[in-house]
């Protein structure tokens, strides 16, 4: 089989995955762009293994790691996500903005954080 | 123990009682008196024994070079000839004098520890000006004596006056400062070496080259120091501090070091014609415009202000015709009769309440409640005004003398013009002199109006003093015939022309005054028994002369008090008002040298303070506000990238990403390519 297959579909994973991470709103839906992401990188990884004929199979080996690891990964993120629903009622990336720099120059005066980061540090 | 031990312990002793009175004053107050008399006693001791074995003779120095300076030598020595022996006395018995009379005047003042302390200081600083044998040691005494007079003249901080008083005495006397370090460089440049009697030296071999400009120079930190014109303004400001410290400014240290300075280099001074001229014009000047002045003052103490510098304006002249004994002879009387002046009148302002001669002129029996100072005061306004006997008729004789020979042509040391300048202005300044002794003694003595309230008798140590000061005012004139020995070895007796003219235009001026005083008196005399109920004429009637709030505390607090004061509307009796005529009001105002000064100097300096607040404000902080500011927008553009959308960061990343990935291509391709 020639390598332009598994490559080009490589592709065409890793692009979708990367419009959904830049494009979606829901935070699950997010997680779920980078695992295809993720997914595109081991079909490489294996593609390109076996094109090598590489006798040690680092590629395989190192794409296992990558399957345990974004396991892991994508448990965490969906933990977060689930305590981030459960304390403000949604999963929107683009209302989760408290970092966001506003026009409001001074910090309040006596120095005590405002609501917000108050149900933040709270959560 | 040496002449020279002895000396050293002069200068040294008054400084270590200064320096032991700041570090004590506050933790030992028990101490502050007699490390503030004894000391200063003790240094008046050892002149006088210094003088005794000095003797006249052959001048003491001795010298010592603490480290090499590697071009003209700085050595700290000593040069005690008659003049420095016998000053040196004067200093050392006038601040004894003012230290026991100040621990009566400021007994409860709180800051009398650092006020004794000071007065030692100032006394040790003169004492060292005196006894200093090297220009740059005399330089050290000399600034020393500016920040004292600062501090002193400041005492009473509490009032404008005296805050801006001391200001003004520190700023005028620097500003003749300047030049006169200038000129000190440059007569050391000439000579070789800072010792006086090396510069001597010099003077006799003509090494000088530019002894008109060194003198010049010279003169203006003599101007500065020994306020004559047109440097003399601070002087009468310098009422402002307490009683004790004028008397000390006046009579022995501050403005005695000019005189005694250039009668220390007065062979530098006459190797110019043109510098002798100058000064003898400044003399003349300084004189006849001081006793104008003097003849207008309400102030008692300004009078007395005005005519040191009067008589400072004699010594000048005497310096002028190049006969330093009898300027040094005029300083020695009047360092005594000036001191007794000032402290009797601190005695007559504490029972008067106030320090103007229009409101004593309306109290009567001033002279019962302070027989002391009235019967002194007397005997210091007679020496003023150099009737014989006393001490000023014979040191002013010996100016008047030494100017007449000048004149003539029996000296050749100066110019005859400069000797005819300083013997008509001297005739002059004795009339007027006399005339302003009178209008202060009749105002202040010869009061109409009510009785003079009581405040008990003044302290002892105060009475004393002026009795002690009294003796030399008396008597220290007949000891003219001995002074010859110790000085030049010119004769300081009178001469019948000069003896004849000088006592009877005194006494004409003394004479004139009084006779106007009593017309004006019998003039505006009160209508006798007014009818009741009709408003009393304010200017003619007893009115209530303004006084102190607390009359009855002890004098230095009256007396800052009396600084207060608003000056009541002039006495229609008072003489110098006729006298003058349409010269009073410039003469009250010191003939408007301040407003020239103001015009001259204050103007230009506050206009260059205003631009370099300017520069500093506008153009400097621009700069510095410039660099936060431009720091502080990159940042407020930075920041807008900040949305807080994590999506958006990313799509940035990507895009950055791109952008290199295509740059790197093409950039690869191309390098390829070539």
């Amino acid at each position: 089989m020639h390598l332009a297959y598994p490559a080009v579909l490589a592709a065409l994973l890793f692009s979708v995955g990367l419009y959904g991470v830049l494009a979606r709103r829901n935070a699950i839906l997010v997680l779920m762009s980078v695992e295809l992401m993720l997914n595109a990188v081991n079909l490489n990884l294996v593609a390109f293994d076996v094109w090598l004929r590489d006798t040690l199979h680092a590629g395989q080996a190192l794409t296992l790691f990558t399957i345990a690891i974004a396991a892991a990964e994508i448990g965490i993120g969906l933990a977060i996500v689930l305590m981030v629903y459960r304390n403000r009622g949604t999963s929107d990336v683009d209302r989760l903005r408290d970092t966001s720099e506003t026009d409001d120059e001074t910090p309040t005066a006596d120095g005590t954080p405002s609501a917000d980061e108050k149900a933040e540090a709270t959560a | 123990m040496t002449t020279t031990t002895l000396a050293v312990l002069v200068p040294l002793l008054p400084f270590l009682g200064s320096a032991a009175g700041l570090l004590l004053g506050r933790t030992a107050p028990g101490f502050v008196r007699p490390l503030a008399v004894l000391p200063t006693l003790a240094a008046a001791v050892l002149a006088v024994l210094v003088a005794a074995r000095q003797g006249g003779g052959k001048a003491v120095d001795a010298a010592t070079q603490l480290t090499p300076t590697g071009s003209v030598p700085i050595d700290l020595a000593l040069h005690i000839d008659g003049f420095a022996a016998v000053v040196a006395v004067l200093v050392g018995v006038v601040a004894t004098c003012v230290q026991i009379y100040s621990t009566g005047y400021l007994r409860h003042d709180p800051r009398y520890p650092s006020y004794a302390a000071l007065v030692s200081l100032f006394t040790a600083a003169m004492l060292l000006v005196v006894y200093s044998g090297d220009l740059m040691v005399l330089l050290v005494g000399w600034e020393v004596m500016g920040i004292c007079s600062y501090f002193l003249v400041g005492h009473y901080w509490e009032t404008p006056e005296a805050r801006s008083a001391s200001l003004k005495a520190f700023l005028v006397t620097k500003l003749g400062d300047v030049p006169f370090l200038i000129g000190l460089f440059a007569l050391a440049a000439d000579a070789g070496t800072f010792r006086i009697t090396g510069v001597l030296g010099a003077v006799t071999s003509g090494a000088l080259d530019h002894p008109t400009l060194v003198a010049l120079l010279l003169l203006a930190g003599v101007a500065g120091k020994s306020a004559q014109f047109p440097l003399h303004t601070w002087l009468p400001d310098a009422m402002a501090g307490p009683t004790p410290v004028s008397a000390l400014i006046h009579a022995a240290t501050m403005v005695a070091a000019g005189i005694y300075f250039v009668a220390r280099l007065l062979p530098v001074f006459a190797a110019s014609a043109a510098a002798l001229t100058v000064l003898a014009v400044m003399a003349a000047v300084t004189m006849v415009g001081s006793a104008l002045a003097a003849l207008a003052q309400d102030d008692i103490k300004r009078v007395l202000a005005y005519s040191t510098i009067g008589q400072l304006g004699y010594m000048a002249g005497a310096l002028a015709v190049a006969d330093r004994g009898a300027a040094v002879f005029h300083l020695l009387s009047h360092g005594a009769f000036k001191a007794l002046l000032f402290l009797a009148a601190g005695a007559v302002i504490h029972a008067a309440g106030t320090n103007s001669l229009t409101a004593m002129s309306r109290m009567s029996g001033l002279t019962q409640r302070i027989p002391d100072a009235y019967w002194t005061m007397t005997v210091g306004l007679l020496a003023l005004a150099a009737i014989p006997p006393f001490a000023g008729f014979f040191s002013k004789e010996a100016v008047l003398v030494a100017a007449e020979h000048t004149a003539t042509g029996d000296h050749t040391a100066a110019p005859a013009g400069a000797g005819w300048i300083v013997l008509v202005a001297g005739l002059l300044t004795a009339l007027l002199t006399a005339a302003y002794a009178m209008r202060l003694w009749l105002l202040a003595f010869r009061g109409r109006g009510a009785e003079a309230p009581d405040h008990g008798r003044q302290p002892i140590q105060m009475t004393t003093v002026l009795w002690v000061l009294a003796v030399p005012s008396l008597g220290f004139g007949l000891t003219a015939a001995y002074l010859d020995d110790w000085f030049d070895g010119n004769a300081l007796t009178p001469t019948l022309t000069t003896a004849v003219l000088g006592t009877g235009l005194a006494v004409v001026g003394a004479a004139v005054t009084y006779a106007v005083r009593s017309t004006l008196l019998a003039r505006t005399a009160p209508p006798p028994a007014a009818p009741a109920g009709a408003t009393p004429v304010p200017a003619a009637g007893p009115a209530a002369a303004p006084t102190v709030a607390h009359p009855d505390a002890e004098a230095g607090q009256v007396e800052a008090e009396a600084l207060d004061l608003p000056h009541p509307a002039a006495d229609p009796a008072d003489p110098g008002r006729a006298l003058l005529g349409p010269l009073h009001r410039p003469a009250a105002d010191g003939f408007h040298l301040d407003a020239v000064y103001r015009a001259a100097f204050v103007r230009p300096v506050l206009a260059a303070a205003s631009l370099v607040r300017f520069l500093d404000r506008e153009v400097v902080d621009t700069y510095v506000r410039g660099a936060g500011d431009s720091a502080k927008g990159l940042g407020w553009l930075v920041r807008r990238a900040q949305t807080g959308n994590v999506q958006t960061y990313l799509s940035a990343l990507l895009a950055g990403s791109v952008v290199l990935a295509v740059v790197a291509v093409v950039l690869a391709n191309a390098a390829a390519g070539a």
